[in-house]
């Protein structure tokens, strides 16, 4: 059984659908990251999940367990990051995670959470005086304290600066090879790339596709763009038969837009050579998933005159 | 051995807030010696006692409520709006435990300070302790830390944010510590609507009970339900704190919600 089983959840504020029947599953050990933009059901799934609000339909399973009613033995298994930073400013670190450590059975040393963390130099330093990235890796240590089999992280780095950020990743990619299976919403690409093995594109309430970021590649992405620009010496330009159909021309630029560029690149060149053109400015473009994630989270354009 | 971690958590965290010190443990001091200086520690002819044996028990039942009432509301809605509760309501620690420890925390911080004021009163002002009354003391104090507190988290519970809260629990607190004879002694009646709403609600019960067990004309143990002119009763006014404190707690516990407000 996957620690984590959501099919077909539901679930409407008022009149706004949030969450449209979204279907996935995590499996054990693995970091899956909900991909999206604000609003589109990442905090609500995570939420169901976490046991703070009830799905109006589908079922929602954590540790085989149903979060709504699963109450503290379940509470004891999770560790939770929320989206809002949410500590008491008053207390120093040490402190904080003291508090969190006795919460649970089966915790682990307060010291090591702090290290786990890197916030050792600052143990004895006040919430109030931390950076943000502090305070979110204080917030991460206070998720992991009471040694959880899935951990949360709602939008761990939203806020935090590119060096605070990599801090974050390089932790939750050690905790993920310490075992843990880690739920992440992100909407950074370029983060989920990096700490995912699979994700979901997360629109309206809806997933729009999934799988780990090279499927997602090949899914939506397979088709690489060759491009260049003729330099002619008079001749009458006819491409090789090989990729004559596939060619467009605009702007002075030439586009090829292939399944796979290596035999396409080989007839070019050798026909370039063979007829004394050049290529000038000869690239091959896949387009990256951050394209991907770009193309299915647009909102569609109103229409200009 | 939870309840009492958190309960020594919810103390720390009030030892550094230097604002919620002041107003529950250092100014009903100060306003115990700015009275009883202004006015004189001498006998007032009506009730028969000092300047200082009125206020003594009129000031601690202020820093009490101030602490069990103002603090705790304030405190908790803060905790609400930064997320801390919501945070607490997603590990183990279950949430009957969290509220308790709180409402225990600032139960022990109002007797404390009452333990303050009386002491400077009794040391400085030569306030008499009644051994007769002091079980009925004590009994009320429990009572009326309970009775504010639940009226504490239902102010919490009804409130959208802290700034309500904060707004609401003085515009509240503050006016009726006045009609409720916390502050002055009224030395002409108060008008009828005035008198009617101190009445209705619990502060003056709880301070006009409380006063009574300083004064050294009544006699008894207190716990009877008819007094006199010479006899303590505080079976009454016990009786309607409780009423006030499990109306407010049914009421609460019913409302509460653990996450922030949106917007």
């Amino acid at each position: 059984m996957n620690p984590i089983v959501v099919e077909n959840l539901t679930k409407s504020y008022r009149r706004v659908k949030a969450l449209q029947g979204v279907s996935f599953s995590v499996r054990k050990g693995e970091t899956y990251a909900l991909l999206g933009p604000n609003g589109a059901g990442k905090t609500t799934t995570i939420e169901i999940l976490e046991g703070y609000r009830k799905a109006d339909g589908g079922t929602a399973r954590v540790l085989d367990m149903d979060p709504a009613s699963g109450g503290r033995r379940l509470r004891e298994k999770i560790g939770i990051v929320l989206q809002a930073t949410a500590l008491e400013p008053e207390l120093n670190v040490r402190e904080t995670v003291r508090a969190f450590a006795r919460l649970y059975p089966s915790a682990i040393p307060v010291d090591e959470a702090i290290e786990l963390v890197d916030l050792a130099h600052a143990r004895g330093k006040r919430v109030k005086a931390l950076s943000g990235g502090q305070q979110r890796r204080l917030e991460i240590a206070l998720g992991v304290v009471g040694s959880p089999e899935v951990l949360f992280l709602d939008e761990p780095t939203t806020g935090l600066d590119p060096d605070a950020r990599r801090k974050i990743w390089d932790l939750v990619r050690s905790l993920n090879d310490a075992g843990k299976t880690i739920l992440l919403s992100s909407h950074y690409m370029e983060e989920v790339e990096v700490l995912a093995h699979r994700l979901s594109i997360l629109v309206d309430g809806k997933i729009r596709a999934e799988g780990s970021p090279l499927e997602l590649q090949g899914q939506f992405g397979a088709r690489a763009t060759i491009s260049f620009k003729i330099q002619g010496n008079g001749q009458e330009i006819i491409y090789p038969y090989g990729v004559r159909d596939k060619v467009r021309e605009h702007q002075g630029w030439t586009y090829l837009a292939v399944d796979d560029p290596t035999p396409a690149l080989n007839e070019l060149t050798a026909w370039a050579m063979r007829h004394g053109f050049g290529l000038q400015h000869l690239t091959v473009n896949r387009p990256t998933l951050e394209d991907i994630y770009l193309q299915l989270t647009a909102k569609p354009q109103p229409e200009t005159r | 051995m939870l309840l009492l971690f958190e309960t020594f958590h919810q103390l720390r965290l009030f030892m550094r807030r230097p604002a919620a010190v002041f107003f529950v443990a250092v100014l009903p001091l100060v306003l115990l010696v700015i009275f009883t200086e202004i006015f004189g520690n001498d006998p007032v002819s009506a009730q028969g006692v000092t300047t200082a044996q009125f206020y003594t028990p009129a000031l601690a039942v202020f820093g009490m409520v101030t602490a069990c009432y103002t603090y705790l509301a304030v405190s908790t809605a803060i905790a609400r709006d930064t997320g801390v509760l919501k945070r607490v309501r997603g590990t183990p620690l279950p949430p009957l435990t969290y509220i308790s420890a709180r409402v225990i925390a600032v139960s022990v911080i109002a007797v404390l300070s009452v333990v303050l004021v009386v002491g400077v009163g009794v040391a400085f002002y030569k306030v008499e302790l009644l051994h007769h009354s002091l079980p009925a003391s004590v009994v009320l104090l429990i009572v009326a830390a309970l009775t504010f507190s639940a009226l504490g988290m239902l102010v919490t519970a009804l409130c959208k944010s802290s700034d309500t809260v904060i707004a609401v629990t003085n515009a509240t607190l503050l006016p009726l510590a006045f009609v409720s004879e916390v502050f002055v002694r009224p030395w002409r009646e108060l008008p009828t609507w005035m008198k009617w709403i101190a009445d209705v609600l619990p502060l003056k019960h709880f301070s006009s009970a409380f006063q009574a067990t300083f004064k050294p004309a009544l006699q008894g143990h207190g716990f009877v339900w008819q007094g006199g002119d010479t006899t303590l009763a505080i079976l009454p006014q016990l009786a309607i704190l409780v009423a006030w404190g499990i109306g407010a707690a049914v009421l609460a516990s019913y409302l509460f919600r653990w996450e922030p407000n949106a917007g």
